[in-house]
């Protein structure tokens, strides 16, 4: 009796979850697995010519190849501005959010509302303020604030072009980081402050001892997000610069893009991809490893 | 004396805190300013073109274009379906598993939830290539329902990650109860855990909509047919057009966020508590 009632809620278990199950094995495991048999071939675009399997010459070739050094340059120079940049403005507008009651909703929405619009409208957004010669930014130093005499070109040449890309990154995602840092700080006792205050703790002992431990994990937690979210850079490469000039922008995604589905070159693409996967998933583990303390770790 | 002295410094301290952050407000929204104002300029390609905060002449022209021109309605209607149809199924899938997760053992389960956790890591355009020539293979390319697959599919891992989480805390004993009534596991999760979980429900419900209304890249990579559209690639492709016109751009690029804003504003509480409770639990 046990037995069938066992093999009974088996195979309830099993209803619930074929579903789900059968559309993330098409759909998500069976493109990535795909995608790592394709990185070791010659992939041919033809369906009735055979592809040829070439063993590691496509990472082999992904070291070799200049652009992909640069790109893959470009992707952590990125996520090494932005997630800090991200990080700082949005934990100090959080402290000084926690402080305030009047208004709160208001001006948490107003730092979200980059949060909500799509990639897409504030990348075109972006490009649009740093356009030359008649972009809103070069309107404001030139015949605003008089800071300088011509207009630049910012997204002629390396590092000008980055600057819209960049800002975009910082100023898209600290709302969310916000949100989130303020969530961790409502969660600390009053009393803890009350008391240190007693005990005669300024205001900068009692953020370094108490508000910046306590708030530890969940730093940890958004610094492992916005860096992956920070080496996928894309879609505000895509639409600013398009990886160029003459290919300078390019970031390991945009690369591999124009690799697949300008050049067709589907094998050596997705061995970029997975070059990139390896890089995050790697220091995912190590920032989870190192930077959370073993009790906190899931 | 003595004790108005700290209130009079709590007073200067808050008048600070305010400013820096309104000031930062101010800066955070600029650009959307510019946004609004540039939708609200005629002509915003051409040479005397100002780019200027306030329109000297301002009007709801390009307002008008893009909504009359170049199948915008049919692109906004593409979004729509693909967006509303896909957060039905997503919810509904994902519920399901993320039940089968919490309350149930079966052989395979250690295995498949590693999976998911794995995959929440591997950046989505990894499998791009292969997807793909899946979609073209399965006759998927250039069609809505297509999108809403790899939609629905691409989403089932993390909304299953964060229900389950939110599942395993909801108590036994009512499933208990329905159970000795003689009601089966289905009758529990329609009846007892669904309603139980709206709160949890409508926070993926809402992170899910937003992630297919603004979706890009698959829809950028699959669709060639210009009749199978949604927004971001109609207003993407309004800007490649030479010699953009920038008014036009923002103005459609305004009307897409409608939806958005409608959903953020009239939902905000869930959007909190989403990002808050389910999003990180450890």
């Amino acid at each position: 009796m046990n037995l069938t009632l066992r093999s009974r809620k088996i195979s309830t278990a099993y209803v619930f979850i074929l579903p789900g199950l059968l559309l993330f094995l098409v759909f998500v495991i069976y493109p990535l697995a795909k995608a790592f048999q394709m990185s070791f071939y010659e992939w041919s675009i033809m369906p009735d010519q055979p592809d040829t399997f070439i063993g590691f010459d496509n990472y082999t070739r992904a070291f070799a190849d200049p652009i992909v050094r640069l790109s893959l340059k470009n992707t952590i120079l990125y996520t090494l501005i932005t997630v800090p940049g991200q990080l700082i403005l949005s934990l100090f507008v959080a402290l000084l959010m926690n402080q305030i009651i009047k208004g709160k909703i208001i001006l948490r929405t107003l730092y979200y509302l980059p949060v909500i619009t799509s990639w897409v409208i504030v990348s075109l957004l972006f490009k649009y303020i740093f356009q030359s010669p008649k972009g809103v930014l070069n309107d404001l130093l030139v015949n605003v604030f008089h800071l300088i005499p011509e207009p630049i070109p910012w997204l002629r040449d390396t590092p000008s072009a980055f600057y819209p890309i960049w800002s975009l990154g910082i100023w898209k995602g600290i709302g969310w980081a916000m949100v989130i840092f303020l969530a961790a700080l409502q969660t600390i006792p009053q009393e803890l402050y009350e008391a240190a205050a007693i005990d005669g703790a300024n205001a900068w002992r009692r953020m370094t001892n108490i508000t910046l431990p306590l708030i530890r994990p969940t730093f940890v937690f958004i610094l492992v997000v916005l860096m992956i979210g920070g080496l996928n850079v894309f879609i505000s490469i895509v639409l600013i610069t398009d990886g160029g000039p003459l290919q300078r922008t390019e970031v390991i995604l945009s690369y591999m893009y124009h690799q697949a589905f300008n050049f067709l070159d589907f094998g050596y693409g997705a061995a970029l991809s997975f070059i990139l996967a390896a890089l995050i998933i790697v220091l995912s583990f190590l920032q989870i490893r190192f930077l959370r303390k073993p009790e906190e770790i899931m | 004396m003595l004790r108005s002295l700290p209130s009079s410094f709590k007073k200067v301290n808050m008048i600070f805190i305010y400013f820096a952050i309104i000031c930062g407000a101010v800066v955070m929204s600029t650009p959307f300013l510019y946004m609004v104002s540039t939708s609200l300029k005629e002509h915003a390609y051409s040479i005397q073109f100002d780019p200027g905060l306030i329109p000297s002449d301002p009007s709801f022209i390009n307002y008008e274009t893009a909504w009359e021109t170049s199948n915008f309605q049919l692109y906004f209607k593409n979004s729509l379906f693909v967006s509303l149809i896909s957060v039905v199924l997503v919810v509904l899938v994902s519920a399901m598993m993320a039940y089968g997760f919490a309350r149930f053992e079966f052989p395979g389960k250690e295995i498949i939830f590693f999976t998911i956790l794995l995959v929440l890591m591997v950046p989505n355009m990894v499998g791009l290539i292969p997807q793909f020539l899946l979609a073209k293979n399965l006759g998927l390319r250039n069609s809505l329902w297509g999108l809403i697959l790899f939609y629905v599919a691409g989403m089932v891992p993390f909304n299953t990650f964060l229900l389950r989480g939110f599942f395993e805390t909801l108590p036994r004993e009512l499933e208990d109860a329905v159970l000795i009534d003689g009601g089966s596991y289905f009758t529990i999760f329609t009846n007892v855990v669904i309603p139980l979980s709206t709160p949890a429900l409508a926070t993926i419900s809402i992170f899910s909509f937003l992630a297919f209304w603004d979706e890009f890249i698959l829809a950028l990579t699959f669709v060639d047919d210009v009749s199978k559209r949604t927004l971001p690639i109609a207003i993407a492709l309004l800007h490649g057009q030479h010699g953009t016109d920038w008014g036009l751009v923002f103005a459609a690029s305004l009307i897409a966020v409608i939806p958005v804003i409608i959903v953020f504003v009239s939902l905000q509480r869930y959007f909190v508590s989403g990002l808050t409770s389910g999003a990180f639990r450890r």
